[in-house]
């Protein structure tokens, strides 16, 4: 309620602003162009160029160009709904489920056009692995849970090798040491913060090449944030990571470069130092100092 | 707003304001459970008296009562020949043993009505007795033996509830508390009830030939509307697109189930019987008619079941790349399996009470023999007991009852079973 009151009294400042040609410098506030560098010269994972987002009729992404790079932490910030978490969605196509979603412009993997027709949707989102805001393991054994993505995805020829993903993943997650002697207990049956870290390990466990996280601390306490946040430092080292976040804080730890949207446009990218520290767009200034969000 | 505030209540009345609606409130919530409460004892009342009733009347179905007589195998009636051919011996008439035994026991009734009043008094169902008898062990044939035969079902009335409750009159309560005083007269557990068929004879009718027409009906009803059901439940639920169409399946689905059960005998009767040229009578059609009666309850059950599956699990799966079909079968099914199973029983359950379609497809037929197959004339439980409760004789009010309660447990054993599905399938996912 607060941050909707704090919005409205910002974009009536905007608007009044606005009408006053003189009292502010219009670049400054108006999200015509991305500032900061979006776009990236080389080692990159994934090129977005010109992604317009509709919800039947409403605009809900607007002209957005973006590059991840490779072994980068990404982290989108902005204000509740304004579109961080649909944009992230459209990087492995989870919007396709929603009929009334459509995406126009172009969105790469390597260079491959992931809305082309003939683009597997399954395998996009093998390579494009995702970690949700609420832990969502499946009601299965841990053991069940990790070795379901290798399982349908025919990468393992027997149990062995099963047996060393799911061994791999977990440790990788840093969740081995808590979970090896019991491997056949419900993942759903673990803590929130472990919960999130086994879903990272499933999602690990077909060695994607992106992860998408969509704000995966939310739903933890500050214990199990600190650990999972210093897994994503980690996982950096193989995987490309994309993560939608509202603690600042966390984009300011985990990230190398930060994205800042505001009502659907991507108002500034840039190093994250350099977005916390010396934000160029007067909203990021805005966002990041508190005055709404 | 704040005016109208302090001009209802002023400030230092605030307690006693609250205080006065927290009593009033304390009212309303105590004469709400109350209600409930009542609601409740009034519907175990009347569970109470109909479950009394029918154990009252119907307990004594599962005894019947037997006359001791001193029969004669008499090789003349049985074997003129000597040969101890077995058809010969199936075929005799044993009737005439059981007369000769009666007329022996009673010298004294010399004129054909009363004797025709004698021969009542066994049932016809001793004949059946004495032939399995004689055909078990010939050596039998020209020995003389105590035996315990079927009484007639007026005498079984009479024996079990009393003068009131019996057509037997006159010299026949003589007969009987002879019989009494000879101690020829037992109850013994009613075996018949169980094993045979229906008949006319009271004494001999069984639930047996229902039972197994029910079962047939039901294993049809079960294995066609189940899969269907499941089937139709998943596809509109997860693959159909959202269009006019499917809107419009949907609403007929809605209003199938709140079709009266009658219509669908209608149906069976004009497409199945009529059309098809399928037997009249038999399991396969009644299976059928419920098949169709029973499809919109599980559809509705199986797609309020798959609905209720969070949609974490399904992003979840998506998210790893499995397709839609993965996602279903591997994860959304199994979660939504306990109320699938549910909803089937619960429309099984009332496939099996159900009789108005039944009787438009001929299975309300008077059928002696136990069908042996799905396409042989059959009734099932509760038009047998439609059947009976339509009968005369007295004898036949405690054998509605019964069957009653057979059809009763037959439902919470189904009840049981689908609980018992439910805890087993049932996974937590929170």
């Amino acid at each position: 309620m607060l941050a909707v009151d704090q919005r409205e009294a910002f974009m009536s400042v905007v608007e009044t602003r606005v009408g006053e040609p003189d009292s502010m410098k219009m670049d400054e506030l108006s999200i015509e162009n991305t500032i900061g560098k979006p776009l990236l010269e080389k080692k990159i994972s994934m090129h977005c160029r010109e992604v317009d987002v509709f919800y039947g009729d409403k605009q809900a992404i607007f002209d957005v160009s973006l590059d991840i790079g490779k072994n980068e932490v990404l982290a989108m910030i902005g204000p509740s709904g304004c579109g961080k978490s649909t944009f992230l969605r459209c990087l492995n196509r989870m919007n396709d489920t929603i009929s009334s979603c459509k995406i126009t412009g172009s969105i790469r993997l390597d260079g491959e056009d992931i809305y082309d027709p003939k683009v597997d949707v399954e395998l996009l989102r093998a390579r494009v692995g995702m970690v949700f805001q609420k832990p969502n393991p499946f009601p299965k054994s841990i053991y069940e849970n990790i070795a379901y993505g290798p399982r349908i995805h025919g990468l393992t020829r027997d149990k062995t090798e099963l047996d060393e993903i799911v061994e791999t993943s977990l440790v990788r997650a840093g969740l081995w040491k808590e979970v090896k002697d019991r491997l056949d207990d419900v993942g759903t049956g673990l803590s929130g913060g472990q919960q999130q870290r086994l879903c990272i390990a499933r999602a690990i466990a077909i060695n994607p090449e992106v992860i998408l996280m969509d704000e995966p601390c939310s739903a933890l306490d500050p214990i199990a944030t600190a650990i999972v946040e210093e897994l994503i430092d980690e996982l950096r080292q193989r995987y490309t990571i994309v993560i939608v976040t509202h603690s600042m804080q966390q984009a300011a730890r985990v990230s190398q470069r930060t994205a800042y949207f505001h009502l659907g446009k991507l108002v500034e990218v840039d190093k994250t130092d350099r977005i916390f520290t010396n934000p160029s767009h007067g909203l990021t200034e805005a966002y990041i100092t508190g005055r709404f969000g | 707003m704040t005016d109208r505030i302090k001009a209802t209540v002023k400030r230092g009345q605030v307690r006693e304001a609250i205080e006065q609606s927290l009593i009033r409130r304390r009212k309303r919530n105590r004469r709400f459970r109350m209600l409930g409460l009542g609601a409740v004892i009034l519907g175990m009342l009347f569970l109470g008296m109909m479950f009394s009733s029918i154990i009252s009347k119907g307990y004594s179905a599962f005894v019947r009562t037997d006359i001791q007589l001193e029969i004669y195998f008499d090789p003349e009636v049985i074997d003129p020949q000597g040969a101890r051919n077995p058809d010969v011996l199936a075929s005799a008439t044993y009737g005439k043993l059981v007369k000769a035994a009666l007329r022996k026991a009673y010298p004294e009734v010399k004129k054909r009505k009363g004797k025709r009043k004698l021969y009542r008094l066994v049932s016809t169902g001793a004949i059946q007795q004495l032939r399995d008898l004689v055909l078990s062990d010939p050596a039998i044939i020209g020995t003389r033996k105590k035996l315990w035969l079927i009484a007639d079902d007026d005498v079984d009335q009479y024996y079990k509830h009393g003068e009131n409750q019996s057509r037997l009159k006159g010299r026949q309560l003589a007969w009987m508390a002879q019989l009494r005083a000879k101690d020829a007269l037992k109850t013994s557990f009613n075996t018949n009830f169980f094993t045979a068929g229906d008949s006319r004879e009271p004494e001999l009718a069984g639930i047996r030939g229902a039972v197994v027409g029910s079962f047939f009906v039901i294993l049809i009803t079960l294995g066609l509307s189940l899969p269907l059901g499941v089937a139709a439940a998943i596809y509109l639920e997860e693959f159909s697109p959202r269009n006019r169409w499917t809107d419009f399946v949907e609403i007929n689905i809605n209003n199938l189930a709140a079709v009266p059960s009658i219509v669908f005998g209608l149906l069976g009767l004009a497409v199945y019987i009529n059309f098809f040229e399928l037997p009249r009578s038999a399991p396969l059609v009644g299976g059928l008619v419920l098949t169709l009666m029973t499809l919109p309850t599980i559809i509705i059950a199986s797609r309020a079941a798959l609905k209720s599956v969070p949609p974490s699990i399904r992003e979840a799966a998506l998210g790893m790349g499995a397709s839609k079909m993965q996602m279903v079968f591997h994860h959304v099914l199994p979660l939504a399996m306990p109320g699938m199973l549910t909803g089937t029983i619960i429309g099984l359950a009332q496939a099996l009470g159900e009789t108005a379609p039944l009787l438009m497809i001929g299975m309300v037929a008077f059928i002696v023999d136990i069908p042996s197959s799905i396409l042989d004339p059959a009734t099932v439980l509760p038009v047998q007991i439609y059947l009976w409760a339509d009968s005369p004789e007295r004898a036949f009010t405690e054998k509605t009852s019964a069957a009653i309660m057979v059809l009763l447990a037959f439902l919470v054993l189904m009840n049981l079973f689908a609980i018992w599905l439910r805890r087993k399938f049932e996974r937590r996912w929170d």
